[in-house]
């Protein structure tokens, strides 16, 4: 990069953000310029594809959709088996699948065992149903941790466990992408599916979370 | 319970890397399962702590196997590199960074 004016902003005092001379490029930001600029030369690529797949992660997949798996599971019984025993068809019975989640496993939660996924070799994650991982998923603290220490892990996301609960740790791969199933919260009765999807966290669905809790409601006044 | 939703791309490049990548794995460059391996092994260098599986790893593992297949050579990747920071330097803040904009283009 050339910084012949290096900075030099005698002339304005006012403002730093201002480059008159030219636009930042960072040096990272280059290098994926210059890969698609050859990618799409060569015909691998076509840039307008790419810019629809941008759109689709940013905007549409995203954790909404695991949540609605989760609320029929609550509410339908069969539902919930099916899920359990193959979770990518009955995921896809509510239109949600592709690509990242050609073979989904839903373990669920239960007072005897909590669960949480992890992806140790690297960032593998059922996007269909959560999108794309957040930063602390693909670090190696995270990766390393949740496997030797999952109280520990759980502890700093402050989610405590019961000692009675055991926790069982699912290693994701690029073939097999675990999604948790975690309990219904109390005091949600009659809730509509929507309602008890709205309770439901990515974090509840990776298992460092719970889903969101409901006060019992009051007793009724008598009129 | 509403959280915060968090930004999928924390920077437009790690939203390009990622749509390069799936784009690739679509046009049967690589399956998942080969792509996982490789970005498996770039995050744990020989000589260093493991890193985090983030989209400069993305990025890194890219390029390694674009250079293994001869795709993009690393000296073709590097010239336009240059390329792009030339043009982005001549390009006025605001407007779009084209490669035609480096002063030493040539088509």
């Amino acid at each position: 990069m050339s910084h012949d004016h290096a900075h030099d902003q005698a002339h304005d005092h006012s403002h730093t953000h201002d480059h008159p001379h030219g636009s930042d490029l960072s040096p990272v930001e280059a290098r994926v310029r210059a890969l698609e600029s050859l990618l799409t030369e060569k015909g691998y690529i076509d840039p307008a594809a790419l810019d629809t797949l941008v759109d689709l992660y940013e905007n549409k997949v995203g954790p909404h959709a695991g949540a609605r798996v989760v609320a029929r599971a609550w509410v339908d019984p069969d539902y919930r088996a099916r899920l359990l025993a193959d979770a990518t068809p009955t995921i896809a019975e509510l239109g949600i699948g592709g690509r990242g989640g050609e073979h989904m496993v839903v373990v669920a939660n239960t007072p005897e065992t909590h669960n949480l996924v992890v992806c140790t070799l690297c960032s593998c994650y059922p996007w269909p149903v959560l999108g794309l991982p957040p930063v602390w998923y693909k670090a190696p603290p995270y990766r390393a941790r949740a496997v030797i220490d999952p109280r520990g892990v759980l502890a700093e996301f402050g989610v405590t466990i019961p000692e009675t609960t055991r926790i069982t740790v699912w290693d994701s791969t690029a073939e097999t992408r675990y999604m948790v199933l975690p309990m219904r919260p109390a005091n949600t009765e009659g809730f509509s599916e929507e309602a008890l999807a709205a309770l439901v966290t990515r974090d509840a669905m990776i298992g460092t979370g719970l889903p969101g809790t409901v006060p019992p409601s009051p007793p009724e006044m008598p009129v | 319970m509403s959280e915060p939703v968090p930004k999928t791309f924390a920077a437009p490049w790690e939203a390009q890397v990622f749509a390069l990548v799936v784009s690739l794995q679509e046009a049967g460059l690589f399956t998942w399962a080969e792509w996982a391996d490789r970005l498996g092994r770039e995050i744990r260098p020989a000589d260093g702590p493991e890193q985090a599986a983030d989209y400069g790893a993305w990025l890194a593992t890219l390029e390694t196997i674009l250079a293994e297949r001869g795709i993009a050579a690393p000296d073709s990747v590097a010239v336009r590199t240059e390329a792009f920071l030339r043009a982005a330097a001549a390009t006025p803040h605001g407007r779009p960074i084209r490669l035609e904009n480096d002063p030493l283009y040539r088509s």
